[in-house]
């Protein structure tokens, strides 16, 4: 058997033997649904990568935000 | 300016509820790893079933805490792009680099043996499966090297030089950000409490099935390991402890007078050993700062600088710039928070100079406006303040957690010195006592007090600075609603809460289960065979 074949096989047969696991690997999924398909989706854009075009300009604008000691 | 406050608080509890949520799973993976390795490794030597049934059980626990605890760092990564983008920008690489190399530890190495760890039992050699067990341990030991760097570097900014045209820190020094003394000791102190925390989980559920009258030789097994684990991580707890009150007395020292509600220090400086806080107390009145105060002669003086007799100054005198009093009674005074404050005003001018030689192409009036810059950059984050007493933190939050931190602590000391003479010289009080087993069982939830504790006088001990003088957070903050971060706010409290159930409920479900019985098991070793 390959090495290739015994690494698939030990996470194939280890998925189908799984107790707990099932249980955990729903709630992971679930986690992660919410995490990327909604929370960084709808609600935690990067601010800078989605408003500003290059890293001149990222910095420009981070620049004029922290030169003002009002802030 | 009231939005913007609303904001920043909104965005700070938030921060708070998803890294206190993280650190719940933490310091459980890296303590109970490395109980479990010793575990298997007792059995590799001895192939005593009960061995090969304890570290299946307790692997399963970890394998529970792991899996619900696994990705909740990553929201803490979305609040940076999105809550803290200036803070995020500022930091540049000398933040992203540990993350990206702790992303890389984390999925590769601890992903890969892990699967070994539960998949393997009847595929690899007991050899390679141990292998995976110790290197799974030492995989999630190094992640948190790489976190707890970036987070010393925010307490101790150095290894960097601040560039105006990235407007990022650069790093210069690599060896200084992930060797610094801050980075040294925060790492030992956080691992070891790890450590600490696993131990008295395993005792505790181990008193449970002592009191249960089930899996009893097994439990005391148990207690022994994770007696030995716990004490060995409360005593380097307790050693990097004290290493880094040197490191704050010398590098924050403002927080570490929070730490002791300290408002004017002295020579051979006593420590509040407990006291209450007197509420009206504020940095610009005359109030007396503790309604009760129960304090040891020269203890802060000891712990703060190994001397005595040393000066340790409070609030008041950080504020006014006083640092040191010599033997002879002389004051030594450094810049008072005032000049700081203008010379932190200082450099933003001089930044702003610099962004219109910038714009107009004006290379001789950047290179001035630069050396200005770094003429006053260790207190640019000073010049967004209004007042100095703007740079004192929370006073009441910083010394009631830190208090709650060390006398949990001094019970932990007492708690693993108990259970391990118990374990070994008097085992039938460990096995009848109900009082000792409900002892164990109490400490679990005061561990997770005390490791949380630890966090929140690091964390708010350390405000206003998001980098310690150089960035304040509300300065950290991005253009954001305040009611978008209190949606967000909600739905994490929502979420985690239900998480958090979810935990709880199968892993009380998998202890009240216990462990397999000893001949139901394959061990290793067959698959040598085959």
């Amino acid at each position: 058997m390959t090495l290739w074949r015994r690494i698939i096989d030990l996470y194939v047969d280890g998925f189908r033997s799984m107790t707990v696991g099932r249980s955990l690997w729903a709630i992971i999924i679930i986690k992660l649904i919410i995490m990327f398909g909604v929370l960084k989706l709808f609600f935690f854009p990067d601010i800078l990568g989605t408003n500003y075009d290059s890293d001149e300009e990222r910095a420009g604008a981070v620049r004029t935000a922290l030169s003002d000691s009002d802030r | 300016m009231p939005d913007l406050i609303s904001v920043v608080d909104w965005s700070r509890w938030q921060f708070a509820l998803t890294a206190m949520y993280h650190w719940l799973f933490v310091p459980l993976t890296l303590g109970l790893s490395v109980i479990v390795a010793i575990m298997e490794t007792i059995y590799y030597k001895r192939r005593n079933p009960v061995w090969l049934s304890a570290t299946k059980f307790w692997m399963l626990l970890f394998g529970i805490n792991f899996a619900l605890g696994v990705a909740t760092g990553l929201i803490l990564e979305f609040e940076f792009g999105t809550n803290w983008s200036n803070y995020s920008w500022f930091v540049g690489d000398i933040f992203g680099a540990p993350l990206a190399i702790e992303g890389i530890f984390a999925f590769f190495m601890e992903s890969t043996f892990i699967a070994v760890m539960f998949f393997g039992w009847k595929k690899v050699s007991a050899g390679f499966h141990l292998a995976s067990t110790w290197l799974t341990a030492l995989g999630a030991t190094i992640s948190a090297w790489w976190i707890l760097v970036a987070n010393a570097w925010m307490q101790y900014p150095v290894g960097m030089e601040f560039d105006p045209v990235q407007m990022r820190n650069v790093m210069q020094s690599f060896a200084d950000v992930a060797l610094s003394p801050v980075a040294v000791h925060k790492f030992t102190h956080a691992v070891m409490s790890g450590w600490t925390l696993a131990g008295v989980f395993v005792v505790g559920v181990s008193c449970w099935f002592l009191l249960r009258r089930r899996h009893q030789e097994l439990a005391l097994k148990s207690v022994k390991v994770a007696g030995w684990v716990g004490l060995a991580g409360i005593l380097l707890t307790l050693y990097s402890g004290d290493q880094s009150s040197l490191d704050v007395a010398r590098v924050q020292p403002m927080k570490l007078a929070a730490m002791e509600g300290l408002y004017d220090g002295s020579r051979g400086q006593a420590i509040s050993a407990f006291g209450i806080i007197n509420p009206d107390k504020t940095p610009d009145n005359d109030e007396e700062p503790f309604l009760l105060d129960i304090s040891v002669p020269k203890m802060l003086s000891l712990l703060a600088t190994h001397n005595p007799d040393a000066f340790v100054p409070g609030i008041n005198d950080l504020m006014k710039g006083v640092a040191d009093v010599t033997a002879s009674g002389d004051t030594v005074t450094t810049l008072s928070y005032a000049e700081r404050i203008e010379a932190g005003r200082r450099s933003h001018e001089a930044l702003r100079a610099f962004d219109a030689a910038y714009a107009a192409g004006d290379e001789g009036a950047m290179a001035e406006a630069r050396k200005a810059i770094e003429a006053d950059y260790g207190s640019f984050g000073f010049g967004y303040l209004d007042k100095p007493s703007d740079a004192v933190p929370p006073v009441a939050v910083t010394y009631y957690s830190f208090h709650i931190m060390v006398i949990i602590g001094g019970w932990l000391l007492l708690f693993f010195v108990a259970a391990l003479f118990l374990a070994y010289r008097k085992r039938r009080v460990m096995e009848r006592s109900r009082i000792v087993q409900w002892l164990g069982m109490i400490t679990i939830p005061l561990v997770w007090v005390c490791s949380q504790a630890g966090w929140v006088v690091a964390e708010v001990g350390r405000q206003p600075w998001v980098i310690q003088n150089l960035m304040p957070t509300r300065a950290a903050i991005s253009d954001l609603s305040a009611s978008s971060v209190i949606i967000t706010f909600w739905l994490f409290a929502a979420i985690f809460t239900a998480l958090l159930a979810a935990e709880l409920s199968i892993m009380l479900r998998a202890i009240s289960r216990g462990p397999e019985h000893e001949s139901s098991h394959v061990s290793p070793s067959t698959a040598e065979a085959k």
